[in-house]
């Protein structure tokens, strides 16, 4: 029942905000609907790694006919994604508490459905089930963008829901071919078939689309910046944090398991793909003046990183992966939280107009410098663990993916300390949310920023200087989607000869 | 008259036809009560689900999948007698008189679920065209409905002639006109018969709005009274599936008919989206919705076998919930009975919460976004046609979604998004917003818990394709 209650407690939240009149009020209930949900998460760390490949399994059947069930059930992965999710959501609200001023109710209602939606993507084990979550995670997410969004929301929330919505009408036909092959939706059981080369290519590819354009890869990025720049911060914090993550679990979840020889034909692509998008995210981003677009940007890069060490089919590659999801979440969380504390002092997010804050906002800067090293992964801090294991986890499969990579790591440290330099030093901008600044200590972040800013900033330290726990809980899930793809290329067929 | 229990939705739609008429001798003004008369009739077809039998000279055959669709009609009628109950565009001495109409409509409709032989499939259909013709120009001093009522007069006249013309066709070739016998008698070997069954098929295409019989469509919606668009664009449809099914199950196998049904899908679901994506006033683009829709609802068929049946079944009664859903907040938005445009939605999310997110509920059916009917009706719909040979229209299908779903969103986008132009708050009654919260509320419903309809729409496609 856990799984369950973690879904179902944010709509009754929801449901119970509608009769909420006052905005403080409804601000005060959302921040403890988001603490008891981390309660009602507390059975999850009872997990044990190593155990049965699923944990935490719910099934009731739904619809018999179709043979569909309500099948909940999580593994490794899933467990990282699941917490990450729930964390965030009391720091959604808390970032959101004087950036979203209009609609305030409508705002947390679709704040809560989507951490709902959320955790059902992550641990639906009905395919069914899952593209229900997967698909009905576009509203909520609409609705942020559209109507608590900047000045070009309405490009940015449509761009945002064609694109998404296009690359997953493939996915439908590929869950009812599935079901066509095998005649059930219950991923495990899809998972002990054996596909024909034809049908996984097939597969793959109406899959593959889907993911893609959610993680999102080159050339299929470009919905992510505008629907970045637009969103409220909370909006960032979500898509950047756990929607994108979606993409990424989804090629772990189906289509390694399920396609492995595809996913073998096609790695070569996906892994130009993962390499173009490192590169052109890192290029891209080092030009940017809005620092919300230059993380957006320098997300198509740290989640090129991610699909990289998924389509290195190695243990490290794939620990490094899981890590790089993780890590992203956190940091460019942080990030964009940071971004959404500037604007509301300066109502400006270009970054020559806040330049200099080191000189007044001290504790500012100490979170921002954090949160940026971890970005260009420093060593000590989170993303270099992740980093480091993707790459590798690239050498070990093939040199040459392992070089192209490195000048990623190269570009993410210049774009970021070209950031931080900019906002660190220099003289103070002019703009007039800065006036003054300079006598007073109370644009220095408050309380209610230290309290979302801090949980984030222990999870980069811990996860950068002691990711063993972790790495533990993951990898015998890890090594289970492996299973597949490594017995296949340890006997080389025809397909398999196409990768090193 | 023990055997009359047989026919309880029907004979109680009947009464109430008389009992209208009665009233509408008697008195023009009372009006209020049909609906709750209409929901007994709800009732009562609840009741009768189980009947079946073979009646009048075999021509009548009480069964799953027509008791099903009589219920589905019943519903459908009372939720169109909700919406009717101020009809500012009729007169009001005349408004007895249109759910008169409507109600007769209906019962032609409930009469056709059963009809199992082609001369009484033809005089059912009549029956509830006939008074349809009457109801469409009643829209008080509007061109545009008297252009629309000659409009559908004239396809529906044209389509009634093939419907004629067909029957002759086969009843010449196959020397019977009875579904049950007509099987063996069509095939390859009988161009005749297969002219006279592709006829008289397209009858019921022009009711579904099957490209290419759909041209009155977004005509007749945009230029009838909202209240009569809401009926015509949900319940003849439906009425015309449960004919449909009989039909093309018995004219299937044995002709290369479904290739022709599946193409004329395709068409029809590419075309009527494309066509939505440029449309303003939100009944027209409801209209092309419905082309698209038609389209949506034929893969069962096309699939034949007793799932896609089944889907097909249930979609038909998804599709109408969803437009019901939809043309409840249309009626309620204009409560002068004028045409909604979608500037009129503008800033809706003010002027009435409510009505807009329930015509966002509405509009994410009709997309097919989960977790609504309108998702698990198409899972339904696509999964029963995979792997039978036409997958490339299933692929269509599904990409269409993606085409349509621009149009849909700007319902929800003007709703929203969009600033507010009028900011006259729109006056909803409380029993209004009720019933538009309960449709909503069944949209979502139905999408979560689809397995127990699903099963009667399963019980009804066994009956046909065992």
């Amino acid at each position: 029942m856990t799984l369950t209650s973690l879904i179902f407690f944010p709509i009754l939240a929801s449901i119970l905000l509608v009769f909420i009149k006052d905005d403080l009020r409804v601000r005060q209930f959302s921040l403890a609907a988001g603490f008891v949900e981390i309660l009602l998460a507390l059975p999850l760390f009872t997990y044990t790694p190593g155990g049965n490949v699923f944990q935490f399994v719910e099934r009731v059947p739904w619809v018999p006919k179709w043979g569909l069930n309500y099948y909940l059930g999580i593994d490794g992965i899933s467990l990282t994604m699941i917490l990450l999710t729930i964390l965030l959501l009391p720091l959604c609200v808390l970032c959101s508490w004087r950036y979203i001023e209009k609609r305030v109710k409508e705002f947390h209602i679709c704040l809560l459905l989507m951490a709902s939606v959320c955790i059902g993507v992550f641990s639906a084990l009905d395919f069914v089930l899952f593209y229900v979550f997967w698909e009905a995670m576009l509203v909520p997410m609409f609705l942020l963008i559209a109507v608590w969004g900047g000045p070009k929301r309405k490009y940015a929330s449509l761009k945002f829901i064609i694109y998404t919505l296009s690359g997953s009408t493939l996915l439908l036909v590929a869950i009812i071919a599935f079901y066509t092959q095998t005649g059930t939706f219950s991923i495990p059981e899809m998972m002990k078939h054996n596909y024909s080369f034809t049908f996984q290519y097939w597969a793959f590819l109406a899959m593959a689309l889907a993911f893609a354009i959610k993680v999102p890869m080159f050339p299929f990025h470009t919905w992510l910046p505008a629907a970045h720049v637009e969103a409220p911060t909370a909006g960032s914090v979500v898509l950047a944090s756990v929607l994108l993550k979606m993409g990424t679990y989804g090629f772990l979840r189906f289509t390694l398991p399920l396609t492995p020889d595809a996913s073998i034909y096609f790695a070569p692509m996906m892994i130009g793909f993962s390499i173009a998008s490192i590169l052109y995210g890192g290029f891209v981003a080092l030009g940017q003046n809005d620092m919300k677009k230059l993380i957006a940007y320098s997300s198509v890069g740290h989640m090129g990183f991610v699909t990289l060490g998924i389509f290195m089919f190695n243990l490290r590659g794939l620990e490094g992966a899981v890590m790089q999801m993780i890590n992203h979440g956190i940091t460019t969380g942080g990030l964009f939280m940071m971004v959404g504390a500037v604007y509301e002092r300066s109502h400006s997010r270009e970054i020559n107009d806040n330049k200099g804050l080191g000189k007044f906002l001290p504790a500012y800067m100490f979170f921002f410098g954090l949160f940026s090293l971890s970005s260009l992964a420093f060593p000590g801090t989170n993303s270099f663990v992740g980093e480091i294991l993707v790459l590798i986890g690239a050498f070990q499969n093939n040199y040459w993916v392992g070089a192209m990579a490195i000048p990623g790591a190269l570009l993410a440290a210049a774009y970021m300390l070209r950031l931080l330099q900019k906002m660190a030093w220099g003289e103070p901008s002019s703009v007039p949310g800065w006036h003054g600044a300079a006598n007073k200590k109370k644009f220095d972040i408050n309380l209610r920023e230290w309290a979302y800013l801090v949980p984030l900033a222990l999870l980069v330290i811990y996860l950068g200087l002691a990711p063993g726990l972790t790495l533990r809980t993951i990898d015998p899930s890890l090594n289970q989607t492996l299973s597949k793809i490594q017995t296949l290329q340890q006997q080389p067929s025809a397909v398999a000869l196409n990768i090193e | 008259m023990r055997f009359m229990i047989h026919f309880g939705p029907e004979l109680y739609q009947f009464v109430l036809i008389c009992a209208i008429y009665a009233v509408s001798v008697l008195d023009k003004k009372s009006n209020q009560w049909i609906a709750w008369a209409a929901l007994a009739g709800v009732g009562v077809a609840a009741l009768s689900l189980a009947n079946n039998g073979l009646f009048l000279y075999d021509a009548y055959k009480i069964d799953a999948l027509s008791q099903f669709f009589k219920l589905v009609i019943a519903v459908g009628f009372f939720i169109v007698a909700l919406n009717g109950k101020v009809l500012s565009t009729v007169d009001a001495d005349k408004r007895v008189d249109y759910f008169l109409l409507l109600a007769i409509s209906a019962w032609g409709l409930m009469l056709l679920c059963s009809a199992v032989e082609m001369m009484t499939m033809v005089v059912c259909l009549e029956i509830s065209s006939y008074s349809l013709y009457a109801l469409v120009p009643i829209r008080a001093g509007s061109r545009e409905a008297a252009e629309a009522g000659i409009k559908y007069i004239l396809f529906g006249a044209a389509a009634s002639a093939f419907a004629l013309m067909g029957y002759s066709f086969v009843l010449a070739s196959a020397h019977t006109s009875y579904l049950s016998l007509l099987g063996p008698a069509l095939s390859v070997a009988n161009p005749m018969g297969m002219f006279g069954i592709t006829l008289f098929l397209s009858s019921f295409f022009y009711k579904l709005a099957l490209f290419p019989f759909h041209f009155w469509c977004p005509d007749v919606y945009t230029g009838t009274g909202n209240e009569t668009a809401a009926f015509i664009a949900t319940i003849p449809k439906v009425g015309a599936m449960a004919a449909l099914i009989r039909l093309i199950h018995v004219a299937s196998p044995n002709m290369a008919l479904t290739d022709t049904l599946a193409i004329l899908a395709a068409v029809s679901i590419t075309f009527g989206n494309i066509a939505a994506l440029v449309q303003t006033d939100v009944k027209r683009l409801l209209g092309y919705s419905s082309i698209a829709h038609a389209g949506y609802i034929m893969i069962g068929l096309i699939a034949g076998t007793a799932a896609g049946i089944a889907a097909s079944t249930f979609y038909t009664m998804a599709y109408m919930m969803m437009n019901l859903t939809c043309f409840w907040v249309v009626c309620r938005m204009a409560p002068n009975g004028g045409n909604v445009s979608l500037d009129d939605l503008s800033g809706l999310h003010q002027r009435a919460p409510m009505l807009a997110f329930v015509l966002a509920v509405g509009a994410f059916a009709l997309v097919g976004l989960p977790p609504t009917v309108g998702f698990t009706g198409k899972l339904f719909l696509l999964s029963s046609a995979w792997g039978r040979g036409y997958d490339w229209l299933i692929i269509v299908a599904a990409i269409n979604t993606a085409f349509s779903i621009f149009y849909y969103l700007n319902l929800v986008r003007y709703a929203y998004t969009a600033e507010t132009i009028q900011t006259k708050a729109i006056d909803l009654s409380r029993s209004a917003g009720a019933v538009a919260m309960i449709l909503a509320g069944l949209v979502l419903l139905l999408g979560c818990l689809p397995a127990f309809v699903y099963d009667m729409a399963f019980v009804a496609g066994k009956q046909i394709l065992p």
